[in-house]
């Protein structure tokens, strides 16, 4: 059968992260000649990863576009899918279709400043359009990060946001909530919609990047909005439970947009428009 | 292609149907000893049923398999091996019987299939079967597809239409390629049309559909949907019996090292169904789930898919266990 749409890319694990004890980042290369050059994808785009035999899961492109060869991935030992994935290990075979849904749109951020805020396991999906604009980074204005998790344990990516805070042209805010400190931790220690409160960064010729649980987003917006930015100018990823990733399954829609099609990155003027149905 | 209409006697149906059930596969309706009406693949014509209002199951399962196979794997310590699916092995089918409502399914389900990605599972089923439909001469309080755009011998989906005349015999109106192809393996059995009326069940109009989708769009936190749904066992024997309903699961399965994926049928009036890992669920009560198939039907489709999501079948009011009768509740919220 020359298109079926549900047969995934054979990968490889090249490389594994251990984020944090829960937390993985896989590096995932093509191993079927010519699948890496056909395969393209855009930043906030999401795949269907999966282990034979356990099913699929539905996670982002962790990394960037710009980095060609390999996609990365980023996930969260939760449930049967993704206790599988963990427990493979490197020279090992994962399942990947994709790339799937729309993307940020990062053509029309062109001499914006950006303003990325994430908390806890929301960095991965957010980590692709980061290093995207941070690999094309003359065509942006000012790129600040926002970064919380309940504890210094639970950050992702910690060599990572050791890179970005000595970049003199990203500026990096991290902050665990209280009580998450180590004695040796230098960063914030407080809430994000706290932190981002105080370090209060201008909305002007700005656009906002947000994604975090939903407790995190529920009082992060109205200080975002009360900085002066627009709906329109505040982005996210929308998730919902998916099988098939192209609209047919019929169980991601939030009325009558699907995630899979339309998501997964909404602005909040979009999202606001839509039923609580996420 | 223009429409022919002939005349086919009694005796003339039995030789047509043994022709093509001696040369292919035929799926036709017959009563089971339990008095369901179930299609079964080429059975004794004796056993064809031409007077069941509806089968328990819709005919969607041709063209969507309750379970169907995407790919089988090996998985082996060394490597993962993905065997493809043939899909030339799939056999041309001819449907018997089939009811108007049920034939104008296929467009509906095409419409979910292969609208952006095209699925090949779906769409490569989809052109190996001819439809021969069977107008309705009988009806019950359950049917109503008249009022979704469709009548008994609506002729959407099909393409020889069977009708019973007022004398026993049959018309025949052959209203595609694939039906003339069909007429002339055996054209002496067709003859020229003997100005008999067709016998056609009466089948009451109990809502304005339009009316229907344009008061969905503004309901959504409406009482309605709890005040209606209490009853709900979420069952999902709605979707399951439905011929639009095309919900699915993808799941795996293993035997030693060898596997498969397949998808098949899910339902949205499963608590599971939107379930996330986290615990979270974006449907978590049964209203929200009632409310979902309803608007999916009645008010998404009509804007993303340019097409109702139901053909008035009347089957999932009529196999509910619970007596949730949704063209009531179609007709309560025309006026809501």
């Amino acid at each position: 059968m020359n298109n079926n749409i549900y047969k995934p890319y054979l990968m490889e694990i090249e490389h594994i992260v251990e984020e944090t004890p829960d937390v993985r980042t896989f590096r995932l290369k093509f191993t079927a000649p010519g699948d890496a050059e056909k395969f393209s994808f855009k930043a906030g785009q999401f795949g269907e990863y999966s282990v034979m035999g356990e099913g699929e899961s539905t996670f982002c492109v962790a990394s960037s576009p710009t980095r060609k060869d390999y996609i990365e991935c980023t996930f969260r030992k939760a449930g049967r899918v993704t206790n599988a994935l963990a427990n493979l290990e490197v020279g090992d075979t994962v399942g990947f279709r994709g790339p799937y849904g729309n993307t940020f749109p990062i053509e029309q951020w062109e001499g914006k400043n950006l303003l990325y805020i994430a908390g806890g396991i929301a960095l991965p999906p957010m980590r692709c359009v980061i290093w995207n604009t941070i690999d094309l980074r003359e065509k942006y204005g000012d790129i600040t990060i926002i970064y919380g998790a309940r504890s210094v344990t639970d950050l992702v990516y910690k060599h990572e946001l050791k890179e970005w805070s000595e970049r003199p042209d990203v500026k990096l805010i991290t902050t665990v909530d209280p009580g998450g400190q180590t004695p040796d931790w230098k960063g914030e220690i407080g809430f994000v919609p706290t932190i981002l409160e105080k370090a209060a960064p201008s909305s002007e010729n700005t656009v906002a990047i947000l994604c975090g649980p939903p407790v995190m987003i529920k009082f992060t917006m109205p200080i975002l909005n009360k900085l002066g930015f627009r709906d329109k100018d505040i982005y996210t990823t929308l998730e919902n439970r998916m099988k098939c990733g192209f609209g047919k399954c019929g169980r991601c829609n939030v009325g009558k947009i699907f995630v899979c099609k339309d998501g997964p990155v909404f602005t909040y003027e979009q999202i606001r428009s839509l039923p609580e149905e996420y | 292609m223009e429409t022919t209409i002939k005349s086919l006697r009694k005796q003339s149906l039995e030789k047509l149907y043994n022709h093509l059930a001696s040369s292919q596969k035929i799926y036709a309706p017959i009563v089971t000893s339990d008095k369901q009406v179930e299609f079964r693949y080429n059975p004794e014509f004796r056993d064809v049923t031409f007077e069941h209002i509806r089968s328990t199951l819709s005919v969607k399962n041709v063209v969507f398999p309750k379970i169907e196979n995407l790919f089988y794997f090996t998985n082996t310590k060394e490597e993962s091996i993905i065997k493809d699916i043939d899909l030339n092995i799939i056999p041309e089918v001819v449907l018997w019987g089939v009811h108007p409502c049920d034939s104008a399914a296929f467009d509906i389900l095409r419409s979910i299939f292969c609208w952006d990605i095209k699925d090949e599972f779906f769409s490569k089923r989809l052109e190996k079967i001819t439809v021969i439909t069977l107008s309705c001469h009988k009806s019950d309080e359950f049917c109503f597809c008249t009022s979704v755009n469709l009548s008994p011998d609506s002729v959407k989906g099909s393409d020889i239409q069977l009708s019973l005349l007022q004398n026993g015999d049959y018309q025949a109106e052959i209203l595609t390629e694939k039906g003339n192809e069909l007429v002339s393996q055996v054209p002496d059995l067709f003859e020229q049309p003997s100005g008999e009326k067709k016998v056609i069940a009466g089948v009451k109009n109990k809502f304005d559909n339009k009316k229907v989708t344009s008061n969905l769009s503004g309901v959504f936190e409406h009482p309605f949907w709890i005040r209606n749904s209490l009853r709900c066992i979420g069952c999902g024997a709605c979707a399951f019996v439905c011929p639009v309903c095309a919900c699915f699961d993808i799941q795996d399965e293993t035997k030693g090292k060898d596997g498969r994926r397949y998808r098949c049928w899910d339902s949205c009036g499963f608590s599971l169904f939107t379930l996330h890992t986290s615990g979270h669920n974006p449907r978590q009560i049964q209203s929200q789930r009632w409310r979902q198939r309803i608007m999916h039907k009645f008010s998404y489709m009509p804007d993303r898919n340019n097409a109702l999501g139901c053909v008035g079948c009347g089957r999932c009011s009529s196999s509910c266990p619970v007596d949730m009768n949704l063209a009531e509740q179609l007709e309560a919220l025309q006026n809501i």
